[in-house]
């Protein structure tokens, strides 16, 4: 196969604290694939993810290992490409929605990559409509609702034109449309994602492929429908469906599959 | 909070006043207040004048006094320091309503009420006819360093997250059947106001983090808060590495055909 869009090897990572959070990872993501990353709280996922753009890294810590985005290592020299490549969404949009309007926050990232004038335009004109935001380019963020400011959050990373997504808990205080709107948005990006969450049922719907993060090790990478359906695995590592759903019958009932 | 549009201050309209550029009226207000400053305290046909010229504004903006008037409690502190001011200061004793009280602390406390009222009054008026982007922007072309026009951004962005926040924790308090009655309860309201702040740092260094991640290197680029119209060409001065990105970010060939379909 081609060079993998990311390639996580060996990594491990230990805080100052002496918290040791991860203990060796092993990840490929190939173009194109879109991949859920499921584990309990503290299986180090926010610590993993941290690693994947450079914020956190071996002078953070101490820490072993290497990561690598289409061959090119995280190492402090080409941050900030790795950074255009890498596309982080944070859990609460108002920690990613920092500046005064949409257009400016959209902006923000293409700009500190250095484009300005009509080319940044229409950037950010672009990355707003693959999420369906263009009505609100001149609003401040902090009127939109949480959905449209997810939206936004989504599309502040795209206009840097990522080569991989990588969605912190995208569905979290969603409310079910909002929820379902968002699925459809990430559905018809072109782009790679890897996507954190505790919402199973996302996982299933946009993910083909699982890996579950436990106590700092990868304990299992499959087709998404195996990891829900292996019962003993999900109750090892703190896994649990919501009540009621079957996730072989989600996937039969689905107009996709 | 701030309904709809704007801050919780400005009053929506098209007037004239409201359309001057702000980097204008900032001066304007700036200029205005130190002359009023200025002014000895026994001018008092001056201050009319000044109070006339503030009123004239006023209307031209059709912001009415109405609106203006209860906003302009926020002098109340120095209200009361100009009442007792007559009491206080030294100087020859004059009679007002049977009271003994000091001239000079007379004329000083009527200088300083009419300075302040005026002066807060010009401000409330800047406020009113002013976006609070657009002022941000004024101040920039004021060239106002860089860091504090930050700085004020980030207050007007994060006001209303952090006094939600604020509300959300008071809900919460009194849901639990708490009612800051008295002093004896101000403990609870200190120790709220510690986590509201150790809440906002937290949120601060998360906000950080994903500046980080979008490049993020000290400077906020120009061109990202420059308007659509490209006027941007001028911006982000300070990036040695600038050129050599950009080559490396030109849309892939592939990728802008692709987008347009998207």
């Amino acid at each position: 196969m081609s060079t993998p869009v990311l390639d996580v090897a060996g990594l491990a990572f230990a805080y100052p604290d002496g918290h040791q959070a991860l203990f060796g990872v092993d990840l490929h993501v190939h173009a194109g694939e879109r991949v859920a990353l499921l584990g309990p709280n503290g299986a180090g996922k926010t610590t993993l993810v941290m690693h994947l753009n450079g914020i956190l890294g071996a002078d953070s810590g101490t820490g072993a290992g290497s990561v690598r985005v289409s061959g090119l290592p995280v190492a402090k020299e080409h941050l900030l490409e790795i950074r255009r490549r890498v596309g982080l969404v944070f859990q609460d949009p108002d920690d990613q929605l920092f500046m005064g309007t949409v257009r400016a926050d959209v902006a923000f990232g293409p700009a500190n990559l250095g484009l300005t004038g009509a080319a940044l335009d229409r950037r950010v004109m672009e990355a707003l409509e693959k999420v369906g935001m263009t009505a609100f380019v001149d609003r401040p963020p902090h009127h939109l609702s949480f959905g449209q400011r997810r939206r936004v959050a989504v599309a502040t990373v795209l206009a840097m034109e990522p080569e991989i997504l990588v969605l912190d808990e995208p569905s979290s205080n969603l409310d079910p449309a909002s929820r379902r709107e968002l699925a459809d948005v990430l559905r018809s990006l072109d782009v790679t994602v890897l996507m954190v969450t505790h919402d199973l049922p996302y996982a299933l719907e946009l993910c083909p492929r699982a890996v579950v993060l436990s106590q700092g090790r990868v304990v299992a990478d499959a087709p998404t429908l195996d990891v829900l359906t292996d019962e003993a695995l999900m109750t090892r590592h703190r896994l649990e469906l919501p009540w009621g759903f079957d996730p072989a019958a989600a996937v039969r009932h689905s107009p996709a599959g | 909070m701030g309904a709809g549009h704007g801050h919780a201050l400005h009053f929506h309209g098209h007037s004239a006043v409201h359309r001057a550029p702000a980097h204008l009226k900032v001066l304007a207000l700036v200029s205005f207040v130190l002359v009023v400053v200025a002014t000895p305290n026994h001018a008092y046909p001056v201050f009319a004048g000044y109070a006339a010229v503030l009123l004239g504004i006023a209307a031209l903006a059709h912001v009415p006094l109405t609106y203006l008037l209860p906003r302009l409690v926020v002098e109340v502190p120095f209200v009361v320091f100009a009442l007792l001011l007559p009491f206080l200061s030294q100087g020859d004793p004059v009679q007002v309503l049977g009271v003994t009280v000091s001239q000079q602390g007379l004329v000083a406390a009527f200088g300083l009420l009419a300075k302040g009222t005026i002066g807060v009054l010009a401000s409330l008026l800047l406020a009113a006819t002013t976006e609070a982007s657009a002022l941000l922007l004024g101040l920039q072309r004021l060239r106002v360093p860089a860091q504090l026009v930050q700085i004020m951004s980030f207050m007007v962005r994060y006001l209303e997250v952090v006094t939600d926040e604020l509300r959300r924790m008071h809900v919460a308090r009194e849901s639990r059947g708490f009612r800051a009655r008295d002093p004896r309860q101000w403990p609870v309201l200190a120790r709220t106001l510690g986590a509201l702040f150790i809440r906002t740092y937290e949120r601060g260094e998360r906000v950080h983090l994903a500046m980080l991640a979008r490049g993020y290197d000290g400077t906020i680029p120009a061109a990202a808060l420059a308007g659509p119209t490209g006027e941007a060409s001028h911006g982000h001065v300070g990036h040695g590495h600038q050129a050599h990105v950009a080559s490396e970010t030109r849309p892939h060939p592939g990728r802008a055909a692709r987008e347009v379909g998207a």
